[in-house]
């Protein structure tokens, strides 16, 4: 029996290892530029750019009020938005890393891509319809719902922005490499071009026009890697068996790459990353603030039943898609370099295949696919810190609740252009910087600091706005300072000597997410203020919205 | 009559306390199901990493395929199977609690 302890350990060490690579969110580390300028690329990439700017231009005459700004006015149907959620997910590190770890390793790739999965049902079943019910614009309004505004508002929109902007840069460095990869183009080019068109989208389109570029983009991707699957299929003659047995015999690893290998590190650190990605995603302000745009909660559980089924079929193709490279891409010699390593790097292994399977136009399309995958990613990500500023700190915190709505869209127009702003200039000051801790420190945050404080802000009746504000104060210091601490940031960033590290484990969450969970208890417990008598008071009027509905934000008529 | 009032009916239904108990239940539920399901693969493949790697009918295809296929359907059809029920039934029950409350 003992003996088994550390296989389960190395097991959840593999699907935790996997998750940190997925969760890096970008193509990491040096990339080589691309030889020649890629046109048929250029030509799609403009050609989505151009039909995403008139769907911003139709968007913009449609986006008079606060509510159409933040949420589209409430009108996206649950199909829509269960595409607009799984396009958030589906990211081109997650297309190319997926695929790229299928290629390398076979059985593995799709147990990482299965830990990624199965967040969703759960916050479906108990965060998602509670969420839609009690919330309007940010996910602010339900954890502040019964408490005191202006402290519980900042600790949120603190979250929010620390987390947007971590994830941002992360994005920004990455968009850069992947486009001087896939297109020639120079770096700081690539970063420009992203955040204006970032800043466009948003500011002129909201939430509608942020919406709808995610929409496009999630069809495209899963139409083009569709495509890639079936002509895979086609050529083993439809026969799973077949593809298995031909990867089988022009795989290194032969009939390995049918089984679960071996990947072990720190069990710790696995449950650690574990947590941190299933409670991270239902605390990323920007996918929480989907759960808006649905007209009611009927709505809100679709979205999550499509987009589970996306997210799904998408990694079954990126299953099909990294088998199939293997005999397509891998035994082709066009694809490889004089070592024989495949050009560009394993994560490219994908684009490769577009071209194998469809010539130099395919190729264009899922290059151009790729690009358009970043740029809405980063709409979502620019249009949440933007929300913040403006419904959380500016109208909430420093108007109380009375700015007029003109004002209050002025500066949510005013912060998307200061984050595009600063996106740019920081993803040029990151280029050459060691990054790959970013996502994973936002998924943490996301998970000692917004979670706790809005779950338990639902779920019970004892929360105070003093155990929430230290509570979530306590998750995101101590994420912070632990992954500072920790091997990626002491070692790997600040160059300290290996083993010097104060805390030894790569992800803090389940640490920092205790943390949070016990002094939220404990400083609400002892929480004897009249204020807190009132607030627990509130619990039951909140609690009956929360199930039913009544007195919840509608869909605005158009 | 004012939010208190409808508050107080609200909880005073009948209707509104199955809704609770039926809905809560009901999603624990299923999110206890999803994640044994998910730990219960991690657990095959800690004990028996070699049953999954194990053929499935004499062929090069194993036993993990369709087990891990299995799960990121089960994801699906476990959404499903809420939505199903919480679009139906529950969101019967929270009509009829609405209305009562509102007469």
């Amino acid at each position: 029996m003992n003996r088994r302890i550390p296989q389960i350990l190395g097991a959840l060490a593999l699907v935790g290892l996997s998750a940190a690579a997925f969760a890096a969110g970008a193509v990491e580390g040096e990339v080589q530029k691309a030889k020649a300028t890629n046109w048929s690329a250029i030509i799609m990439f403009f050609a989505f750019v151009g039909f995403t700017l008139g769907i911003t231009y139709w968007a913009a005459r449609r986006t008079q009020s606060a509510s159409d700004f933040y949420t589209a006015g409430g009108g996206i149907s649950g199909f829509q938005n269960g595409l607009a959620i799984a396009g958030d997910y589906m990211s081109a590190a997650s297309f190319l890393g997926i695929s790229a770890m299928v290629f390398d390793k076979g059985y593995d790739g799709l147990i990482y891509s299965i830990g990624f999965l199965v967040g969703w049902p759960v916050i479906l079943f108990l965060v998602a319809e509670r969420l839609r019910n009690l919330g309007k614009f940010t996910f602010a309004d339900v954890a502040s719902y019964r408490l005191a505004q202006t402290p519980v508002r900042i600790l949120a929109a603190t979250g929010t922005l620390v987390v947007v902007a971590l994830y941002l840069i992360a994005q920004m460095v990455g968009a850069g490499k992947l486009i001087q990869l896939l297109f020639g183009l120079d770096y700081a080019v690539a970063v420009i071009l992203v955040g204006v068109l970032m800043v466009m989208y948003v500011m002129f389109g909201g939430m509608l026009a942020t919406t709808w570029v995610q929409i496009i983009k999630a069809v495209i991707l899963l139409s083009g890697a569709s495509f890639m699957a079936l002509m895979v299929l086609v050529s083993v003659g439809f026969s799973p068996e077949a593809m298995f047995a031909k990867a089988v015999e022009n795989h290194p690893k032969a009939t390995a790459i049918m089984a679960p290998g071996g990947l072990v590190s720190n069990p710790i650190d696995a449950i650690s990353l574990g947590l941190a990605l299933m409670f991270g995603t239902a605390g990323l302000p920007h996918i929480l603030m989907r759960f808006f745009t649905v007209g009611n909660a009927k709505e809100a559980r679709k979205s999550v039943f499509y987009a589970t089924g996306f997210i799904g079929y998408f990694y079954i193709l990126t299953f099909i898609i990294g088998f199939g490279a293997i005999f397509l891409v891998g035994t082709n010699p066009s694809f490889l370099d004089d070592a024989g390593k495949i050009v560009g790097g394993n994560n490219m292994v994908a684009v490769h295949l577009a071209k194998a399977v469809g010539g130099d136009l395919f190729l264009g399309f899922i290059s151009a696919v790729a690009f358009a995958t970043i740029l809405a990613v980063v709409a979502g990500l620019a249009l949440s810190g933007a929300s913040a500023v403006s419904h959380d700190l500016y109208a909430s915190v420093i108007k109380k609740g009375k700015a007029n709505e003109k004002d209050e869209m002025r500066v949510s127009k005013m912060t998307t252009l200061v984050l595009g702003v600063l996106s740019i200039v920081l993803g040029i000051a990151f280029e050459k910087q060691n990054i790959a801790f970013m996502v994973g420190l936002a998924f943490s945050i996301a998970a000692s600091a917004n979670f706790p404080v809005l779950f338990l802000s639902m779920f019970w009746k004892g929360l105070t706005t003093r155990g929430a504000v230290i509570g979530g104060f306590i998750g995101l210091t101590s994420a912070v300072v632990l992954i500072v601490f920790g091997p990626t940031v002491w070692v790997e960033v600040l160059g300290h000597e290996k083993g010097s590290e104060l805390f030894p484990y790569k992800n803090p969450a389940l640490f920092s997410m205790t943390l949070a969970f016990f002094s939220t208890w404990l400083f609400s417990v002892t929480d004897s203020s009249r204020q807190a008598q009132e607030e627990k008071g509130r619990f039951d009027a909140q609690f009956v919205r929360s199930m039913t509905g009544i007195g919840a934000a509608g869909a605005s008529k158009h | 009559m004012n939010n208190e009032e409808i508050v107080a009916r609200v909880q005073a239904n009948p209707k509104f306390q199955e809704l609770v108990q039926k809905k809560t239940g009901f999603g624990w539920m299923l999110s206890i199901v999803m994640l044994a399901i998910y730990y219960g693969f991690i657990l095959v493949l800690a004990f028996n990493p070699s049953g999954l790697g194990a053929s499935l009918s004499g062929g090069i295809t194993t036993v993990g395929i369709p087990v891990g296929l299995g799960v990121i359907i089960s994801a699906f059809v476990l959404t499903g199977i809420y939505v199903q029920r919480a679009n139906g039934e529950f969101d019967r029950l929270t009509q009829e609690v609405v209305e009562e409350a509102r007469k």
